[in-house]
């Protein structure tokens, strides 16, 4: 339990269906660090008043609540994560990684360890079991919420003990329930996208991570013209365009950050375009591709699944290649593949595949 | 409903709410107030002064009521800071401590304040030679607790008073775990300051005494009103103060029979649960120790999962110390004795009181196997 309407709404529904019901929450950061600096306050998803909020909807519906400190797991296996991420000229997915090794690993392991059946979350997807036993991911009903996108690691393991009751509403439907159940937190907004970067300000929290001026150089056109000069390769990322500070001719875009020569490689718009990429650690939900799949993918949470084609490769990767050229392949952000309504599977981009080489 | 976790908190006893209700009713009076409504309750404060100084020793001019045992230790450490500043900036405490201690150094350390801190060895002790080694002119202060409250571990406070006697530096003694629990005497132990909490001897939340000891130098933490004779200004908490007298004339009373029956429970608690999870293991010396505290690790096993499935069976036990979410945190205490972290993090408190029973003992030994068998089961995984 987060705090928020989705995870308060979950538990009420659960325990109105007459499921034994526990409510967890998950502390992954050492608030006292924000209250202490100089008495900033910041509103998160997981601050401390979200816990508060989180406890009071627990209790008033009747059931247990307890917190978890996966502040070291968290700092370990998501925040140095994406520094590292950062500074190896990739832009990570944090929350994918959470759910990955935290919620369904960590948290999993924990509600099983209280003889738990399932853990539930208050995601957007549904889960179904199909006629040979595999549990299948499906997309929630809501498009405009789906979050399947950030499920795509979970294995059938994980899957046979999760639950995701909001799988079949919209949004719409939830806040009603949240309503209905006259819980607190109704009116509560949407959280914001990196919980533990609470201002958004993901350099100036990279850049107390590992200190300032690390990753400064040249930033250059395609035929490797030095342009101008950046601060930081961590600053840039994939198709960005604003910040830059270069006056040109035509609009420039980051096509590519190479923190190995601390280069930032920009050019125009349609220079942006790329025929696939090749991703690492796939992860199948169901059964591996044996052999090349036509299938639709999603480069990035707020994109619309594009045909594509995907080859199974060698330890655990795969190769992509759209229909039609995409923009903005970025290294480092998750590609997830659907059937329809269907996740297959997904892996992380490691790098965009330019042409018929 | 089981409750083990007297070192948290304890229930009121019901003699001592039939001694305050009133207080809050007709006996509703401001003790400064010369009229008849302040005439009223002026008198039950000074009783109630002369009960908790009757407990632990020392003249009823001593006592100061204070809010809670945490603000009793902020009071005794700041106090003393801001009154010898121009003697010394040193003081000397352990890593055991409460965090009322802890972080109230911690502030004067970043005021500009030097604080050493004793290391404990394997049985929660602190190393006298280190502690007589370590008082230098500029020493101001020994803050060292009584009892601890996650171990129970019963410190030298005798030779902890000499050594500070010796040297002519102040002892602060934080005794919120052991008053009323086990003898604690302030002229026998050369302690000048000492904390106590009304809430750990079946007294309510929000009222606990700092003895100073005459001629100690002390600047107050909260100024205003001359109540408490100067020390802690304040309207006083009539009910509380009448509540807190009251605790201590009873653990006065009934401490000494109901430590021997409280260690013999604690006892075949420990036995028990040794032979039937022959990993476990007991933190903190085995004799001196409050008679009501057993600290258990349990291999293999996390301390949250064992609290949330004892929880769950009705049964309300601790560990270490809790953040303000309420998730836990590892034990700085089980850390300083050198417990190995992976050991420390499946430890458990289990603290008895007043209405702690054989039958409490049976229903643990009964449930506690199991649910230790099925987490080591699972951290297998």
């Amino acid at each position: 339990m987060s705090g928020g309407v989705d995870s308060s709404v979950t538990a009420a529904l659960l325990k109105d269906e007459g499921h034994e019901v526990i409510g967890i929450s998950m502390q992954v950061w050492d608030y006292s660090r924000f209250t202490a600096r100089d008495g900033e306050k910041f509103d998160t998803c997981c601050s401390l008043d979200d816990i508060y909020d989180a406890r009071r909807v627990a209790e008033s519906l009747g059931i247990p609540f307890y917190v978890v400190n996966f502040e070291e797991e968290f700092q370990r296996l998501v925040i140095d994560d994406f520094v590292d991420e950062y500074f190896s000229g990739r832009t990570p997915n944090p929350c994918v990684r959470c759910n990955q090794r935290i919620k369904f690993e960590l948290l999993l392991k924990k509600a099983r360890e209280l003889s738990a059946d399932f853990l539930a979350t208050g995601h957007y997807a549904r889960i179904v079991r199909d006629e040979s036993g595999y549990y299948r991911l499906l997309k929630g009903k809501d498009q405009g919420k789906d979050q399947s996108y950030f499920l795509f690691t979970l294995t059938q393991g994980q899957l046979a003990h999760t639950l995701f009751p909001l799988g079949e509403m919209t949004k719409q439907e939830v806040r009603r329930l949240a309503a209905h159940y006259r819980l607190r937190v109704a009116e509560k907004g949407e959280s914001q996208e990196i919980c533990f970067v609470p201002d958004n300000d993901y350099v100036r929290f990279l850049e107390e991570a590992r200190g300032e001026g690390r990753l400064s150089g040249d930033i250059v056109d395609s035929t490797g013209a030095v342009l101008g000069r950046h601060s930081g390769t961590y600053r840039y990322t994939v198709g960005q365009r604003k910040g830059l500070g270069l006056a040109h001719s035509h609009p420039l875009y980051v096509l590519g950050v190479d923190a190995e020569k601390r280069e930032v490689v920009v050019g125009a718009g349609d220079e942006l375009y790329r025929e696939g990429l090749t991703a690492r650690n796939v992860n199948w939900i169901t059964l591996p591709a044996a052999s090349p799949i036509e299938a639709a993918c999603k480069i990035r949470y707020r994109h619309r699944p594009v045909p594509c084609r995907i080859s199974p490769l060698p330890d655990m990767r795969a190769e992509v290649r759209f229909l039609e050229r995409e923009k903005s392949v970025t290294p480092g952000q998750a590609v997830v593949f659907y059937d329809g309504d269907t996740v297959l599977g997904g892996g992380w981009i490691e790098e965009a595949v330019r042409s018929e080489e | 409903m089981i409750y083990m976790d007297y070192n948290a908190t304890t229930p009121v006893h019901p003699e001592v709410l039939e001694a305050f209700l009133p207080f809050y009713r007709e006996g509703f009076g401001n003790p400064s107030s010369i009229h008849w409504a302040g005439r009223r309750v002026k008198g039950v404060v000074e009783d109630a002064r002369a009960k908790v100084a009757e407990l632990v020793n020392c003249d009823p001019s001593e006592v100061v009521f204070t809010s809670c045992g945490t603000e009793a230790d902020n009071m005794a450490i700041k106090g003393v800071a801001s009154a010898l500043r121009a003697k010394g900036n040193h003081i000397i405490t352990t890593r055991v401590e409460h965090p009322a201690v802890i972080n109230s150094c911690l502030y004067l350390e970043q005021a500009g304040y030097d604080v050493t801190r004793l290391d404990v060895d394997r049985a929660g002790m602190p190393d006298l030679d280190a502690l007589e080694g370590a008082v230098t002119s500029r020493t101001i202060l020994i803050s060292a607790m009584y009892a601890n409250n996650e171990t129970g571990v019963i410190f030298p406070v005798k030779e902890i008073g000499d050594i500070a006697a010796r040297h002519r530096v102040y002892f602060h003694c934080d005794a919120v775990q052991a008053a009323g629990r086990i003898p604690v005497d302030c002229r026998e132990l050369n302690i000048h300051l000492l904390a106590l909490s009304g809430h750990k001897l079946y007294a309510p939340k929000g009222i606990g005494a700092l003895i100073v000891r005459k001629g100690v130098k002390l600047h107050p933490l909260i100024h205003g009103g001359s109540q408490e004779r100067n020390r802690r200004a304040g309207t006083e908490n009539v009910a509380g103060i009448v509540a807190l007298g009251k605790a201590c004339e009873l653990a006065k009373a009934t401490s000494a029979s109901e430590s021997g029956r409280l260690e013999r429970l604690r006892d075949r608690l420990e036995r028990c649960i040794l032979e039937k999870i022959p990993t476990a293991r007991i933190n903190g010396h085995p004799a001196k120790r409050l008679p009501n505290t057993a600290n258990i690790s349990f291999p293999d096993t996390e301390a949250d999962s064992l609290l949330v499935s004892l929880d769950l069976e009705g049964v309300a036990v601790s560990s270490g110390a809790a953040c303000s979410s309420g998730a836990l945190k590892t034990s700085h205490v089980l850390a300083a004795m050198g417990v190995d972290p992976l050991v420390a993090k499946g430890s458990v408190r289990f603290s008895l009181g007043r209405e702690s029973t054989e039958a409490d003992v049976d229903y643990v030994l009964e449930v506690l196997p199991g649910i230790v068998e099925r987490l080591r089961k699972n951290s297998e995984k």
